[in-house]
């Protein structure tokens, strides 16, 4: 058991990252109903926005996270604007068929922009792992998780503090209600599509600095909804706990069982809970009166 | 007297059925209307038009002389109109005090970033608006020891309460009330309607209800109007309307030709 530890850190800190991936999910899901099946090749995108400003235009790296986010805010205010809102009161599964269809469009056209083939990302974190107590955690997952905490802070504070973050956890609580407060529904559609495509472009640029940028990278999304529904699918706070315990049992299920458990132990896992919770960890029970 | 808000021939129609069919009324300034008529006569499907919901099929609808029937429910909020539902929306997840805040956020000037700038102004604003909020709405409505509760836990006529507060929040000039006293016991239904005289004689807010609890309807309001199937069958005074024929008729129905002796 002498790894545990540095291995229960390393699957901490992974999972803030699908936490970060799945904060974005239950974002759009708490405000518009829809479960976003093309939020991981949003993240995909975002990262190749930040390997094309900082590697085939060797912008310096700060530089091209603003304008990686820059562009993902107007990925994310253009897919709400074109795709989503003209299917407003329809079915929720025609939006979710929308979703799944972006998700294809999105992999292909990154195939036909970027090519097929595995880049490395641009460097942007140190080089030398951090140890702690003898413990060594690799740079890109250490620092990738700070990245990641410090977004999801700051995404709690606006939700917690400003007006509109507050306008958005109004209408994502009752719309009708929110529209008589005054509130401007589809304008608050539009900035949490925003909000999540930022988080995705984030989280697209730690991922494809752990791993490698492919198009195929998108396919962590799907793993991830899991995690989301573990959390409860409107609850933020539960698509972090659930990101977190997924790292862990990834991360632990692959080092002691091994690595070819270690996608299947936490589905295994997730199906215990959901049996236990339909709702997931944090859902809200949906009651419906007949 | 200025008609605050003037509806004009309105007619809705979903499918072929004439939900509503050419109504006017005028709610004059200051005063307490109601309108009544029996279930699905489309009372509600009137209060929808007027804060926006629907959009009317013809007519036209005035606030304070302003056309605003192509308007959106937040603009029309902004221009002093607020409403309560009949099934209660709340934030359930809020507390009462939250709630009651949201119903300000139309008045908050300072902005995401300028928050974030003027932190001072902002705190200030901040400041105003809850002494605004303790003094005029939470003594008002007597919600004091509740303000920390999530709405959720609170019983229904409680919720009720609420929710007219955070309408108040809204500094309206004309609330809508949708069965502001529906389902409340007996001492609740009279809290509620001194707190709705209250509102129109210490502030001056013009209200307009829909109710079913008719000796509330009599009680409190100036002018009735009554719907049937959708179209306006009366409107006057409540003694008025206590006495039409065509109100009694849509209550109970067509009397019967006295058949006895006939036979």
């Amino acid at each position: 058991m002498e790894f545990l530890l540095e291995v229960s850190l390393v699957g901490l800190a992974i999972g803030g990252v699908y936490a970060l991936i799945a904060v974005g999910y239950s974002l759009v899901y708490r405000t518009t109903r829809v479960v976003n099946f093309a939020h991981g090749n949003m993240m995909m995108f975002g990262a190749y926005f930040f390997f094309t400003f900082a590697a085939l235009l060797e912008l310096h790296w700060s530089i091209s996270i603003i304008l990686t986010l820059l562009c993902a805010a107007f990925f994310g205010a253009g897919i709400e604007r074109l795709l989503i809102r003209p299917m407003l009161g329809r079915p929720a599964i025609s939006i979710v068929m929308v979703t799944v269809g972006l998700a294809s469009i999105l992999h292909g056209g990154a195939q036909m922009i970027w090519s097929a083939e595995d880049f490395f990302m641009p460097q942007i974190f140190p080089d030398a792992p951090l140890v702690f107590d003898g413990m060594y955690i690799p740079s890109n997952t250490a620092y990738g998780f700070l990245v990641a905490v410090s977004a999801i802070i700051i995404l709690v504070l606006v939700f917690r503090f400003t007006r509109s973050g507050i306008a958005m956890r109004a209408t994502a609580g009752d719309q009708i209600a929110a529209s008589t407060m005054g509130i401007n529904v589809p304008s608050m559609f539009s900035l949490t599509w925003i909000y999540a495509s930022l988080t995705s472009a984030l989280a697209g640029i730690v991922v494809g600095s752990i791993t490698t940028l492919n198009p195929s990278m998108g396919i962590i999304g799907l793993s991830v909804l899991a995690v989301v529904i573990l959390g409860g699918l409107d609850s933020i706070f539960g698509a972090i706990l659930a990101g977190l315990i997924v790292g862990w049992i990834e991360a632990v299920t692959g080092f002691y069982i091994g690595a070819a458990f270690k996608d299947v132990v936490p589905f295994i896992v997730l199906l215990g809970i959901l049996i236990l919770r339909p709702y997931g960890l944090f859902g809200t029970p949906e009651i419906e009166r007949l | 007297m200025v008609a605050l808000l003037k509806v004009d021939e309105l007619s809705l129609t979903f499918g072929g059925i004439h939900a509503l069919d050419k109504i006017s009324l005028a709610v004059e300034t200051g005063t307490i209307t109601a309108i009544i008529g029996p279930n699905g006569a489309g009372k509600t499907s009137l209060f929808n038009i007027i804060s926006g919901f629907y959009k009317p099929k013809h007519g036209r609808i005035f606030l304070d002389e302003k056309d605003i029937t192509k308007s959106s429910p937040p603009k029309r909020a902004s221009l002093g109109l607020a409403r309560t539902f009949q099934n209660i929306a709340l934030f359930r997840g809020m507390t009462v005090l939250d709630n009651i805040k949201l119903g300000n956020h139309i008045h908050l000037k300072s902005g995401l970033i300028a928050s974030g700038l003027y932190w001072g102004q902002a705190q200030r604003e901040e400041t105003a608006l809850r002494e605004e909020i303790e003094r005029d709405i939470i003594d008002f409505l007597e919600i004091d020891h509740i303000r920390n509760v999530p709405v959720a836990a609170l019983p229904y006529g409680l919720q009720k309460r609420v929710e007219l507060a955070r309408a108040l929040a809204m500094r309206p000039k004309l609330i809508l009330l949708d069965e502001p006293v529906a389902g409340m016991n007996r001492e609740e239904t009279e809290d509620m309607a001194r707190f709705i005289l209250d509102l129109r004689e210490e502030r001056g807010i013009t209200i307009l209800l829909v109710e079913h609890d008719m000796d509330v309807v009599m009680d409190i309001s100036d002018y009735v109007e009554v719907l049937n199937f959708g179209k306006k069958i009366c409107s006057g005074t409540p003694n008025e309307v206590r006495k039409s024929e065509a109100v009694v008729e849509a209550y109970l129905g067509q009397k019967k030709p006295n058949l006895v002796g006939t036979i």
